[in-house]
Order: C-alpha cells, then structure tokens, then sequence
C-alpha cells in the first residue's frame, strides 16, 4: 500500500521535474539570446525603419483623405506601428531550426529523450520571444511612439486583451513555423515552403497592408485563414476598432486557429516517425 | 533473460531518383521517380542481458540504422524488436528512460550552456531525483576525472573531454542498456583506452548490456565477448570472437623476396599437391597463405631449396585483416570454399 503510494509520489514528481526542464528550455534560450544581444540593437533600428517606411507611405496615400477600408490617418500609424513591433516579438525562426535538425540528421538525438521535441521547440520559441519581447519590442516601441504620431489606447481592456491576443499571436506563428519546419521530413530541400511561408504570413496576416484593404474576395478568403489572427485581429483591437464584446469574439478566432493547427502538427509529427530517414547514416 | 530481441528486422527507404540532364531534371520537377533501398534486411539476433556485443560492418552495411531501429528513432519496415521489454518506437518515452546512447559523431549535450547545467537539464528531463543524481554524478565525474571540466560551456571542449562527458550523459539515468555508435571515433589513443576502460566497468558493477559498433577492432577485442557482423544488410557472422579469430585466423602468411625474377607458374609448380595460395606481388615478391593444417616449413623447404630468396617474412593473421577479408568476401562461411574459389578462378585465368 505504502509502496504504491510511493510510486505514485514519485510519479508526480518526475512529472514536475519533467515541467521544470521545460522551464529551463524557456530560460536557458532567454539566456542564450542574451549572451549575443548586440544582434538586437541594429533588430531595433530595422524594426524602427520599416515603422518609418510605412508610415511614410500610408501618409501619402491618404493624402487629405479622411478614411481608408475603416481606418483613419491616425488608426493606420498606430496599426502600422503595433503590427511591427507585434512581429518583433512573435516572429521566430523555429522552421529553420526544425528543418536544419532533419537535414543534418541531429534530429536522432531529440528522438532518444523522454521529451515531446515539438513542445521543446515551442518552449524555445517562448524564450525568444519573452527576450525580443524586453529587449526589442518594448524598447522599439518607445523609439516609434516618439518618432511617429501613434495613439496609445486609454481602455486597459484593450492592453489586456492586446497583450492577451499577443500570445497567441505567438503560438499561432509558431505553429506555422513547426509545421513549415517538419515539412522538411518530406521535401528533401524545404527552402522554397519555408521562404514561401515567410512571405505568405507577413503579407496575408495583414502586416504589410491590413486586410480591409484587399479586394472583397481575397479578404474573405483571409477571413477562413489562419493568418489573419497573427497580426491582423490584435493590431485592430489595439487600435481601438475591436472593442467590448468583440475583443472576446476575435480572441475566439486565435483559440479556434491555435486548436486547429494542433490537427497538422500532431499528424505531421507521427506520419514523419514512420518514413523518417536519418542524414549521413 | 534477454535485453534486446529482434526478429526478421527489415527497414526500406525511399530514396529520390535524379534524372539525368536538363530533360531529365525537367521530368523531376512533375514526376519524381524513387527507387527502394533496404539497408537492414530481415536480421535476427538475441542479446542477453549483461553482454557487451560488438556490432560491426562496413560504412553503409545497416549498422547506424539498426541502431536506430533499436532506440525507437526509426520506425522499421517490418519484423519485431523488442529492447528491455518494450516495442521501442511504440511507448518511445518510456522506452527511452531505460536506455543511453551515444552517438560519436553527435553531441547530446548543449552547445551553449555549461556542462554542469546540460547534466541539470537531462536530470529533469529524465526524471532523476536530486539524491540519485548527486551519487551518479559524482561517481561518473570522479571515475572519468570530469572535475574541472564541468563549469566550462560545451563548445569549448576538445573531442576527448567531449566524448567523456557525453558518457556521462548517457548514463546519468542509469540505464540498463547502453547503445554506443562509434565512441571512439576521432579520438587519441589515450582517451580510447579510458573510454574502453571505463565501460568494462559499468558492464561489470551495473551489469549494463552494451550494444556498440565500431570500426575499430580494438574496440571489439578490448570489450566484446561478441560480435556480429553485417555486410550489405544482412548478418554474416553472430558468434564469439575467438572463434572467429580461429575460423579465419586458422592460416599463415608468408612473404618471399627473390633475388631474380620468379614466376608465379614456377612458385604453383614447387608447391604441388599442397592447398596453399599464391599471389605475386611483381617480379622479384610473392605471398603465400598457407592454412593452419599444414607445416609452414614443409612448405618453405620446398621453395628455400628451389628459389633465391634474400628475403621471408612469416604473417599471423591478426582481427584486422581477418575482417578485412571477410568484407572483401562478403561472408564469413568456411574460408576453404573460398580458397577453391580463389583457385578455380585462377585456374581459369590460365586457360
């Protein structure tokens, strides 16, 4: 009796154990990336850059015009501000990472732990993102509310539901990338999905244009598609377009895609262990 | 009790076909074509609990895949194994728990942390308790002099402390069964032998079964009791390795230099009705291999008496070269048959 309970005991605590070194994957990349942070700083400068660039476009566009596809003069900077520093923290290169692992064979080492190597790689991701969360995006954002006209939101819903939807605005791009990346278990050179992906999302996920701006029948292909919930919907519940209600429908929109590309993951990960074919031998 | 079963083991690649030329690649883009590849087929082998057993075979004979098979990474084609009681790619987390591996030409261990923090990590990962961990530790890092390499990061090691530490994470769980692929690949002959060294006792204190494959015999003849050997797929030999040595090794060679020119026809002629071989190596060199039945003198007596030798050197066969002649042969079946074989080809070459 007292032995199985033992047991049991036990069993919890590896469990825990097996949590903690999740954690540690968290902090150790967060350390990792801070070891080599001078990257970031010019990462600020880019980010501020491709701000200004857009900014500076979408003034010209409007011109003296009052309203473009909903948004005013004011709401597009904002957007155009809050969807590049979004991306700064939720961007990662977890499909390159993957697909490196498959091709140089490394992979072999993931397979002989007792860890789901998917979940250790979003964990990573995780790391990135909190660190180019505090070293880039916050930084960044004060660079940009200084340099361009953005209107900060009053409601503190909004920054709740903004930060909220961030999140998922991570693990959703996340997801894309791990499936991007294990796509390299079937294509033998996975370069050309994993530029294609890269372009599809900054494009579709209403970063370089927001999707009210495309043509009626493109923004309702994009409203069926994953992307959108990445930079699309938080960016319009920062802006203040998205509000009350509405913020817990879009936030519905980000659970539904993020349950759903569990689907592909889960399937890709099992169907690559049966033809996996280990580089160099 | 056996530790690893495995029962008409097969395992099928497809591998992408390229076309030749621009036409070819052309047809690529639309229609790829692949063709099968079958690095291990329908291998049997049982390896009690305890053993160290060498598994050995020429680059690309299904050695890494087997292994593979073996710890759950790949998926066979076809055929049952079973390693400490389970299906390896079936329950492959729990599986894992209960086996290390090494592979010597991949680090497990993270490049940029410490290696004390690496060792943290795989604890957590595997579940090992703060107590157990500590004796573990401090055994492993006390036997393979570990001490003051444990604060460095990883990738400011050299091989040899690398590959130590890489033992140490293999076994920090404490499996019972250890896979090791090429341990000893690149490293100098002083650290080869503390690594051959220190697994002789973790097989005897833990009585961990160990599974490695190598291409260096040293390695087989320091630790294996057994060896199994692979060429093209499928095992050649599965046996001790004295008796190996005896099947093949059953013969000696002997080199003659002539002090004019000697032809092979001549050297056949003198040694009539004797099962002996001949290779001339030009002119003025030949060999002999002569088995193990026959006197090596009766043999000499009639070329000393017949030819002008300035020179003879007399050749035991050693692990290597029986090795050596086993992969050229392509099997391990009695060397006679492959003697007559030898000597019919050669008697048709005459013709």
């Amino acid at each position: 009796m007292s032995k199985s309970l033992e047991a049991g005991g036990s069993q919890e605590n590896g469990k825990l154990l097996l949590l903690g070194a999740y954690f540690d994957f968290i902090r150790i990349r967060f350390l990792t990336m801070l070891a080599y942070r001078v990257n970031y700083y010019s990462g600020i400068l880019i980010y501020t850059l491709n701000i200004g660039v857009n900014y500076f476009t979408w003034k010209a566009i409007y011109g003296g015009g009052e309203s473009l596809g909903g948004f005013t003069s004011a709401q597009m900077t904002t957007y155009v501000a809050v969807s590049w520093m979004a991306r700064a923290f939720y961007f990662n290169n977890l499909d390159r990472e993957i697909s490196s692992d498959i091709r140089d064979g490394s992979i072999a080492i993931q397979f002989i732990r007792p860890y789901n190597y998917v979940l250790v790689k979003m964990m990573q991701g995780l790391g990135e993102g909190l660190f180019r969360f505090l070293m880039l995006m916050i930084p960044g954002m004060v660079v940009a509310v200084l340099l361009f006209p953005v209107e900060l939101p009053t409601d503190p819903a909004a920054w709740i539901g903004f930060l909220v939807m961030l999140f998922f605005s991570f693990l959703i791009s996340s997801q894309i990338n791990v499936i991007t990346g294990l796509s390299a278990f079937f294509v033998e050179n996975n370069e050309g999905v994993m530029r294609m992906k890269r372009v599809i999302v900054d494009l579709f996920s209403g970063l370089i244009v927001p999707i009210s701006l495309f043509p009626g029948w493109l923004s309702s292909v994009l409203d069926v598609l994953p992307f959108q919930a990445i930079t699309y919907l938080p960016g319009s519940v920062f802006t203040g377009r998205v509000q009350g209600v509405g913020i817990w429908n879009v936030l519905g929109i980000q659970v539904f895609w993020f349950l759903v590309l569990l689907i592909p993951i889960v399937w890709l990960y099992y169907a690559a262990r049966k033809r996996l074919f280990v580089q160099g031998g | 009790m056996n530790a690893i079963e495995v029962q008409d083991l097969r395992k099928t690649f497809k591998v992408q076909k390229n076309r030749e030329g621009l036409k070819g690649a052309f047809a690529d883009l639309f229609k790829r074509q692949y063709s099968e590849v079958t690095a291990v087929k329908d291998i049997s082998f049982k390896i009690p609990e305890g053993e160290i057993c060498g598994y050995i075979g020429e680059n690309g004979a299904g050695k890494s895949t087997t292994i593979k098979m073996l710890t759950g990474i790949l998926v066979p084609t076809s055929g049952q194994v079973s390693v400490g009681g389970f299906v390896p790619y079936m329950e492959r987390e729990k599986f894992v728990q209960n086996i290390g591996v090494v592979f010597g030409q991949r680090s497990q261990l993270w490049w940029d942390i410490g290696v004390i923090e690496s060792f943290q990590l795989l604890r957590k990962v595997y579940r090992v308790s703060e107590h157990d961990f500590k004796k573990r530790l401090d055994e492993l890092v006390e036997r393979l002099e570990l001490q003051e390499l444990l604060n460095r990061p990883v990738r400011k090691l050299s091989l040899g402390q690398r590959m130590r530490c890489e033992l140490v994470a293999a076994l920090l769980h404490n499996p019972s069964i250890l896979f090791l692929d090429e341990p000893t690949i690149g490293l100098d002959i002083v650290v080869k032998s503390e690594i051959r060294d220190f697994l002789k006792d973790t097989n005897r204190e833990h009585g961990t079964t160990i599974l490695l494959t190598t291409h260096d015999l040293q390695d087989i003849e320091a630790l294996c009791s057994r060896v199994i050997m692979l060429d093209d797929g499928r095992i050649i030999y599965d046996g001790g390795l004295e008796e190996l040595k005896q099947r093949w090794g059953t013969g000696r060679e002997v080199q003659f230099q002539f002090g004019a020119a000697t032809r092979l026809a001549q050297l056949v002629q003198w040694t009539e009705g004797m099962p002996v071989t001949w290779t001339a190596e030009n002119d003025l060199g030949a060999k002999v291999w002569i088995p193990l039945e026959l006197n090596v003198s009766d043999v000499l007596a009639r070329v000393v008496g017949a030819a002008d030798i300035t020179d003879i050197k007399i050749i035991e066969t050693n692990t290597d070269e029986i090795v050596r002649s086993i992969y050229q042969s392509g099997s391990a079946d009695k060397p006679e048959d492959k003697i007559a074989a030898l000597q019919e080809e050669k008697e048709a070459a005459h013709v």
